[in-house]
């Protein structure tokens, strides 16, 4: 596939024909992955830092990229409930891996973070400094679509409300998002029983869709915001053709019946939020370890507690944020002891504030469907599965 | 969470009980926003860490009170405060008792123990524009003499009935024994037209809300201050959930019909 480089105003030019032609509102593009290359490079010219999926400890994580090469060409997932393994993929795809275990909260909304120190003068005085200084200018590249929309919760809940957290506020309004649309689903994701689906429909400066056939490996853009555009026209790209288009929508269209899973098709909202009382919170009770690792994976999971540090002086004193867990006995502790002691009560908080009381706090629904919670729960447990048996014991007891 | 504390000063301190302090407060620098009775600040001992703690009082200058009891390493922190030391505050934070509910109506404040430090900003302001309202009454339940406070002051306020009961009287004792429902009969108030307020631990409050209601207040008009766990107290850190509430943001002030199918669910 020949690639030419195009100036700013001849691409614009070609796009806005293409759109015409079309009578699409988005602009489109095709790019390979020396473009892919050069996108990177740009972002990286433009002092961003890029993070990308690079394979790292046997499963594809996130991490800083400085060139396409470390993105992971040619490794596909196997993924079951508490199962992941990295397979080999023949046809070299890029973005043919489902969710790693983490997420791009971990950029976004740190595990630990400093907020602020206090100094205490000779004479006693207060000294309190804001420590978040200048935060990093990301560009995220290959978000897919239930990232995109786990992004969007967060910015509701971190930033959306009446007062703002401002590190996560100026990390988010800095960051560039690149989404990778999925045509490879994994076994464990749900994410159009979720109201979502494998193509990428807002929130993004530029969309990928990964193409491969005998025309070459080559990648479909569309363009979601001025910032894609300029980013756009300043690496190689052409204009998107028939048969690049028609493939990457059809992969994406295709992925969407071709889900590993599916969440129960109920009013998740009034099945959760009448369901405190379920018998089914004992039996998952009796094999859930309590180990939190189902809220660290989950790309919504906001939750954090704070440390007080202090030096040796005692004059010195620092206020740490660290992610925390509704999992953890010490969550619900006041005074007198925790509120939360089963670990009954403490799935049913975790479960039911995703599915339910999310949307009375938050106005949409917690869980994505991305699957990460399935895939890392050491013992297996899927929400899915325990939606479908909450709801057949609310069936059942309705009968009755 | 986002906001910074900003030093106050404490420029009066007493003993109300054996584990209770009330500090009087005034800001070191800028003041924060003013304060409605009922809500609260996160304050912060230097090198211990941040706690809620409602206002027990609204003083004139922006100078606030605040009421702590002992229990861990923070309100430590807090009651060893002496005049000249420097506290950190983030607020006001919370939904507040909302006073104005209460217009033209009877008012009927009930509180156990330190519950009775949230509620006296609302008693103070309630009594400072008596016409306004009904017949006010005060309730106070504690578990032992010891554990009364205000002690003197509320034998002032000038309220249709003030009543006090321990749980456990010792021997100089002459007053009311038992819980503090069983004031609810010598306080005279129209159960309909009534704005009841409501602080103190968790049964206390659920016996006291039921047996209003069963009265004929109107669930809505039982307003009670729940207490969760707060780390953040902008909505941020999810601790402080109780079912669809997160009580910083949609509390700690609720209406008993909002309250009490929630305190129905054990460990929520
Ligand atoms: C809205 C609100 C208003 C309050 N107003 C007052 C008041 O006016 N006077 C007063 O004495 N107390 C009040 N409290 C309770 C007070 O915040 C706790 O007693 C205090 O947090 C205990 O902290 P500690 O470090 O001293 O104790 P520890 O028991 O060592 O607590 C460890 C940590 O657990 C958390 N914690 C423990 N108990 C509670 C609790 N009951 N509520 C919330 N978090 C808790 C705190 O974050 C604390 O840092 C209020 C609580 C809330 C939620
Ligand atoms: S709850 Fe599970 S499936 Fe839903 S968004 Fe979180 S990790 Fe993904
Ligand atoms: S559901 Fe699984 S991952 Fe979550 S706490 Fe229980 S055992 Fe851990």
């Amino acid at each position: 596939m020949a690639v030419t480089k195009h100036g700013e105003g001849t691409s614009r030019g070609k796009a806005t024909a293409r759109t015409e032609a079309t009578a699409r509102t988005e602009a489109t593009a095709v790019i390979d992955r020396a473009g892919l290359d050069a996108l990177i490079k740009t972002l990286t010219a433009d002092g961003r830092t890029v993070i990308g999926p690079t394979v790292r400890d046997g499963a594809v994580t996130l991490a800083e990229l400085d060139s396409a090469d470390a993105l992971p060409w040619g490794w596909g997932t196997e993924l079951d409930a508490g199962h992941y393994r990295l397979v080999r993929r023949t046809d070299g795809a890029g973005f043919a891996h489902s969710s790693g275990p983490q997420s791009w909260k971990t950029f976004l909304h740190p595990q630990r973070e400093k907020l602020w120190s206090a100094e205490r003068g000779p004479d006693g005085a207060l000294t309190v400094r804001d420590e978040r200084g200048e935060q990093p200018s990301y560009a995220f590249l290959g978000v897919r679509p239930c990232d995109l929309r786990a992004i969007a919760i967060q910015d509701r809940v971190l930033a959306g409300g009446r007062f703002a957290d401002d590190g996560y506020q100026e990390r988010r309004r800095g960051a560039l998002l690149i989404a990778a649309e999925c045509t490879e689903p994994g076994a464990t994701c749900f994410c159009v029983s979720m109201q979502g689906g494998p193509a990428a429909d807002a929130g993004f400066d530029l969309a990928l869709t990964e193409v491969i056939s005998d025309l070459g490996h080559r990648f479909f853009v569309r363009v979601g915001s001025e910032e894609g555009a300029r980013l756009l026209a300043a690496v190689p790209h052409e204009v998107a053709d028939m048969d690049t288009e028609a493939r990457a929508r059809g992969g994406v269209s295709l992925a969407r019946d071709r889900m590993g899973r599916a969440m129960p098709p109920v009013d998740l909202r009034t099945l959760l939020g009448a369901s405190p009382e379920s018998e089914r919170w004992d039996d998952l009770a009796s094999r859930c370890l309590t180990c939190g690792n189902c809220t660290m994976v989950c790309p919504t999971c906001f939750c954090t507690t704070t440390e007080e540090v202090t030096d040796l002086t005692g004059d010195h004193a620092e206020r740490w944020q660290r992610w925390d867990s509704c999992f953890d006995l010490d969550f619900s502790y006041v005074h007198g002891g925790a509120v939360r002691t089963s670990a009954r009560s403490r799935h049913r908080q975790w479960l039911t504030h995703k599915l339910s009381t999310w949307h009375d706090q938050f106005g949409s629904s917690g869980c994505v469907g991305c699957g990460r919670c399935v895939t890392w729960c050491p013992v297996g447990i899927d929400l899915t599965q325990e939606v479908a048996a909450l709801a057949a014991e609310r069936e059942g007891a309705d009968d009755e | 969470m986002s906001e910074l504390p900003v030093p106050y000063r404490v420029i009066g301190r007493r003993d109300e009980t054996p584990d209770t302090v009330t500090l009087r407060i005034e800001p070191a620098g800028e003041a924060l926003g003013p304060f409605a009775p009922g809500q609260f600040a996160m304050v912060y001992a230097f090198g211990r860490g941040e706690i809620p703690v409602s206002v027990s009082a609204l003083l004139p200058g922006g100078h606030l009170a605040h009421t702590v009891r002992r229990v861990g390493a923070v309100s430590q922190g807090l009651c060893a405060a002496r005049p000249g030391s420097i506290l950190g505050l983030r607020g006001p934070y919370g939904t507040g008792w909302d006073l104005g509910q209460a217009l033209g109506q009877d008012v009927l404040v009930v509180a156990g123990g330190i519950g009775l430090a949230p509620l006296r900003p609302l008693i103070h302001a309630a009594l400072a524009d008596r016409k306004a309202y009904g017949r006010i009454s005060v309730l106070i339940g504690a578990r032992t003499p010891d554990d009364l406070i205000f002690k003197t002051e509320s034998l002032l306020w000038p309220t249709a009935y003030t009543g006090v009961t321990v749980d456990r009287p010792d021997r100089g004792w002459t007053g009311e024994e038992g819980l503090v429902t069983r004031l609810i009969d010598r306080a005279r108030f129209d159960p309909a037209g009534t704005t009841a307020y409501l602080c103190g631990p968790e049964p206390m409050i659920g016996a006291t809300a039921r047996e209003l209601v069963h009265r004929g207040v109107p669930a809505a008009r039982v307003r009670v201050s729940l207490e969760r766990n707060m780390r953040c107290a902008t909505g941020h850190c999810g601790h402080c959930q109780l079912g669809p509430l997160l009580l910083c943001r949609d509390g700690a002030v609720v209406g008993w019909d909002q309250a009490e199918p929630l305190m129905a669910v054990r460990e929520l």
